[in-house]
């Protein structure tokens, strides 16, 4: 499962370019798995929303040391 | 922890009290259709510290580091207060003089901007407009790769310093003001007249900065980034706090007697409507690229962004040499240099979109 992951690694971008690059993504991919890190505060949210907007759903969200690691799946 | 300000009536409910405020600040002594302004309060703070000497706009107004200890204490409490600082600063800086200096061929920031509509100024209308493209320019950038690189986590003290620089003027403004009553001179200046001079008393300027930062802070409430959003991502979350800041601010007007329709002879404002436009648009392009509206870039400097803080030091410095130089608009029109200035602001801007994009 895990070396299906396409990693997206926003961390020390602010917006709007955390949730640009995870759409980026989620669009490229059209399903899947995405691993989302970002440490800017707002991101998470908007990351959080534009996924519902896409139809990926938020499997995880964890902070960890300030950096927050989003697990982004669309079957 | 789960924020409660994150979602929909969050914003609504953010916006809606920022509103309010505004409206409530003027009744109580702030400038007319600027119960808020970060680009005008900047401006008033440059005048207080001796960086223009434009007399009518000099008053060290508690709102603006009310709002970095506001969003300070809110990120503290909430964890999200983290040092960081390095994309660009620089460039930041100038991206903040550049904002500033738009500003000022308007009279107002964006969040002024929709408190001079909610108060009747049809004048604000070209400005909104302004605004929206720049910050639409700004969009096209960030979809071609516009980056400004990352930054980094740094030492706790980085991320401070902004909020030390808050307190200091806090204790400035309380310790070291002009009393003309009591005939001391103190160490800033204070306007006697004009604008500078209108304002609401010190805690309650004080008690309404800290409450909108703690609030700014926990729904990310920011102008710039509801055009953005609703532009890149067709996006309503952050503009319907904007609809609702401008509603509840209109409301409120009407039922204080503050509301009045009309161009001409409008508070705090002039009718060169091509100035208008032209000024938030280069605003609008400059809050794009930095990422943030100036209030925004204030809450965000609260949170420990060194890079935000650079960009109010930038907005400072242009407050100071827009009054020195003549960019800046009054109410008679625009500034002898005003278009000159803009056009500067507006080349840099597109200059620091195109050097910046990382994409092939």
């Amino acid at each position: 499962m895990a070396e299906n992951t396409k990693i997206v690694d926003a961390r020390g971008l602010s917006c709007p370019q955390p949730v640009l690059i995870a759409s980026d993504e989620m669009d490229a991919l059209a399903s899947g798995r995405i691993e989302v890190l970002t440490d800017c505060g707002a991101s998470p949210e908007n990351v959080g929303r534009a996924a519902k907007a896409k139809g990926w759903r938020l499997v995880t969200s964890a902070e960890d040391n300030g950096t927050v690691r989003m697990v982004l799946e669309k079957p | 922890m789960a924020n409660v300000f994150a979602g929909r009536s969050g914003i609504l409910a953010a916006g809606g009290a920022i509103g309010l405020a505004a409206a409530l600040l003027q009744f109580a002594g702030n400038p007319a259709n600027m119960g808020i302004c970060v680009a005008c309060f900047v401006r008033d703070i440059a005048g207080s510290l001796g960086l223009h000497q434009a007399a009518v706009v000099q008053y060290l107004r508690p709102e603006i580091p009310g709002f970095v200890i506001g969003s300070f204490l809110a990120a503290m409490l909430t964890g999200e207060f983290r040092a960081r600082a390095g994309s660009a600063p620089a460039t930041r800086f100038f991206l903040g003089m550049s904002a500033m200096t738009g500003a000022l061929v308007f009279l107002g920031c964006p969040w002024r901007a929709f408190l001079r509509l909610a108060g009747g100024d049809g004048n604000a209308i070209l400005g909104i407009l302004g605004l929206a493209v720049g910050v639409f320019v700004g969009t096209r950038f960030f979809k071609a790769g516009f980056t400004l690189g990352r930054a980094q986590g740094q030492g706790r003290s980085a991320g401070l310093m902004l909020v030390l620089a808050a307190v200091v003027l806090l204790g400035v403004r309380v310790f070291l003001s002009p009393d003309p009553a009591a005939g001391t001179l103190g160490w800033i200046w204070a306007s006697l007249k004009g604008p500078g001079a209108a304002h609401a008393p010190l805690l309650i300027s004080l008690g309404a900065g800290l409450g909108i930062g703690v609030l700014a802070q926990r729904s990310r409430f920011c102008t710039m980034g509801a055009l953005r959003d609703l532009f890149l991502f067709r996006q309503m979350h952050l503009f319907s706090g904007v609809l609702a800041f401008v509603a509840v601010a209109f409301a409120a007007n009407l039922m204080l007697g503050q509301f009045k329709p009309g161009f001409e002879g409008q508070p705090i404002a002039h009718t060169a409507g091509l100035w208008n436009f032209l000024g938030m648009a280069v605003s609008g392009l400059a809050f794009a690229l930095a990422g943030g509206c100036p209030g925004r870039q204030l809450i965000l400097a609260g949170e420990g962004d060194g890079d935000s803080a650079v960009f109010v030091l930038g907005m400072l410095v242009a407050a100071g040499l827009a009054h020195n130089m003549g960019w800046a608009s009054s109410p008679a029109g625009i500034g002898p240099n005003g278009m000159a200035a803009t056009f500067a602001a507006m080349g840099f801007c597109l200059l620091v979109g195109v050097m910046n994009l990382k994409k092939a």
